[in-house]
């Protein structure tokens, strides 16, 4: 890739979710992402101790809201019930985990 | 389309980033001034404020849009400018200081935190311009509040500028007393530099060198958290492994930078420069290089050993990082200022870390003696002779090397100054008592050594 023409890699976004387990996370956040238009590719969820932890690979192409105002409402609304909600652009694990 | 991610790695870059202090430490652009060079101090004044805040509108802005998207705080939004003692030829220190405010109003306006390039290269000798910034200098610091200097006294290919030395043991003084009342703060906005580089985003030191396009994007990355937590997970490895683990981290961390850079320069429409893959710590817990070199083995940093392991850790810092961009540049290395790590604080106060053992350090990674609080009754001589000490291992070991000396005025060894922010706090540290006044004032230049005889 040149230098200097950067090309975002993808239109994907990375969502996790971390925190206590409770009911309706999973129901919450793919209600919320079906009401931008964006699409779930992917999700793996894993309950340790109690622990819950939830990634999901979503398409933002058809999205009407940015990777920023989504991390935003999500990280916002997630914080009231008590869970740390991360969205990104992909382009941030691509780069520090691929080369 | 197939989704290659494995959750391992997703959870790190978060863990890196939520509980390891993963940032970016900064995005820097970097603006010649070259074309606002003039005679007329009111033209000079309006043309470099218009260029700055045209060119840097929307940094800020961009910065914080791209560390939503990324989810990677971007900690500092800076600009560097063209050396201001370059497009002030002709200008009275008092024009000079004007110069400063004008700079310091488009920081201002365009809202960066720090803007550099309050800057003069002496190496070899003074222009008229040169003269005059260094004289401004201590008036400039104390009445802008954005505005950083770097004054370059010395490199491999020119030898030492002496008498710009014992000038700068003068100005650092000068500076600090001008703000006795914050603990002399100007000083902390001062760095005299030996083998100055032109591309470094980092403050107080950075400047647009004159060999830089016209506006460029340089980041800074940070990440000492991150490999404290790998060294100290590690305590069994043989130190072979261990530096292969940090070259990794290093890799990882530096690869953020090289992102946010090309997003920048994309989103900006202003050329990539580099990435400076330096270990910069802040005083926040846990973000501290002195706490990498306790988690590889030593009791407190600067017991015997800590120059070695230092050694280690900048190597394999460059290693990892070198592999992770397409252009390295600045300082890149591990930083080991005093006030902003409070490791190296701790260090201070438990009397393991000593001024001598700093300087020995500072052979053998990036910068020098940095933040650094000293007696307020020290003699400008005294600052130059530390100032030559330093600028000789740079010139030697054909590396650079800095010298931020705050003197604190009214405060003897072992008293405390407090800076705020990302500049910490520091106990005051005491210094060799004896005289080196008869040798800083035979003034002239260091010969440039053997060494610099390379073509």
């Amino acid at each position: 890739m040149d230098n200097n023409k950067y090309e975002e890699q993808g239109h994907r976004g990375i969502v996790t979710v971390l925190g206590r387990d409770q009911i309706g996370i999973i129901s919450w956040v793919s209600t919320r992402l079906a009401e931008y238009s964006i699409n779930i590719l992917d999700i793996s969820q894993t309950i340790v101790q109690g622990f819950f932890t939830m990634m999901m690979v979503i398409d933002l192409t058809k999205s009407t809201v940015g990777v920023s105002e989504l991390a935003k409402i999500l990280g916002e609304e997630g914080k009231a019930r008590g869970l740390q909600v991360n969205v990104q652009h992909e382009d941030v694990f691509t780069f520090m985990h691929r080369i | 389309m197939t989704i290659a991610f494995a959750p391992k790695e997703i959870l790190q870059t978060i863990e890196m980033i939520r509980n390891e202090n993963l940032d970016i430490r900064t995005i820097t652009m970097g603006i010649s001034l070259l074309d606002c060079a003039g005679d007329d101090i009111k033209v000079v004044e309006q043309k470099v404020y218009d260029k700055v805040a045209r060119k840097a509108g929307h940094l800020v802005e961009v910065g914080e849009q791209l560390a939503t998207r990324y989810g990677i705080p971007i900690v500092n939004k800076r600009v560097s400018v063209t050396p201001v003692a370059l497009i002030g030829s002709g200008f009275n220190p008092e024009e000079m200081v004007r110069v400063a405010k004008a700079l310091d109003r488009a920081a201002d306006t365009v809202g960066v935190n720090f803007l550099g390039g309050f800057s003069a290269l002496v190496q070899k000798g003074f222009t008229q311009g040169d003269e005059a910034l260094i004289e401004a200098i201590p008036q400039a610091l104390a009445e802008t509040k954005y505005v950083c200097s770097s004054v370059n006294i010395g490199s491999t290919k020119a030898g030492i500028n002496m008498d710009a030395v014992l000038k700068m043991g003068h100005v650092i003084l000068d500076s600090a007393r001008r703000t006795a009342d914050r603990d002399g703060l100007a000083a902390a906005k001062l760095v005299v530099f030996c083998n100055a580089p032109e591309d470094n985003p980092f403050m107080a030191g950075a400047f647009h060198g004159p060999g830089e396009p016209e506006c460029v994007i340089n980041v800074g990355v940070s990440g000492p958290g991150v490999v404290a937590y790998v060294v100290k997970e590690s305590p069994e490895v043989d130190l072979g492994e261990l530096a292969n683990l940090i070259k990794r981290t290093a890799f990882k961390i530096t690869r953020m930078g090289e992102l946010i850079g090309r997003a920048a320069s994309k989103e900006l429409n202003v050329p990539f420069g580099i990435v400076d893959l330096s270990l910069a710590p802040t005083p926040a817990i846990g973000d501290s290089v002195a706490e990498i070199l306790e988690n590889m083995g030593l009791e407190r940093c600067g017991a015997h050993g800590t120059t070695a392991a230092l050694a280690l850790l900048n190597d394999a810092v460059k290693k990892g990082g070198a592999m992770a961009s397409s252009h390295v540049g600045g300082l890149s290395g591990a930083f080991i200022p005093v006030s902003e790590d409070s490791g190296m604080v701790r260090a201070v106060e438990d009397g393991a870390l000593t001024l001598d053992k700093l300087e020995a350090m500072t052979c053998v990674c990036s910068v020098g003696l940095d933040m650094i609080a000293i007696p307020g009754d020290v003699t400008p001589e005294t600052i130059a002779a530390i100032i030559a000490d330093e600028a000789a291992i740079g010139m030697i070991n054909k590396k650079t090397t800095a010298v931020r000396l705050i003197p604190a005025i009214g405060k003897k060894a072992g008293e405390r100054v407090e800076f705020g922010g990302l500049l910490g706090g520091a106990p005051v540290m005491s210094i060799n008592p004896f005289s080196a006044k008869q040798f800083v004032h035979r003034g002239g230049r260091i010969p440039a050594p053997i060494t610099s005889l390379s073509n």
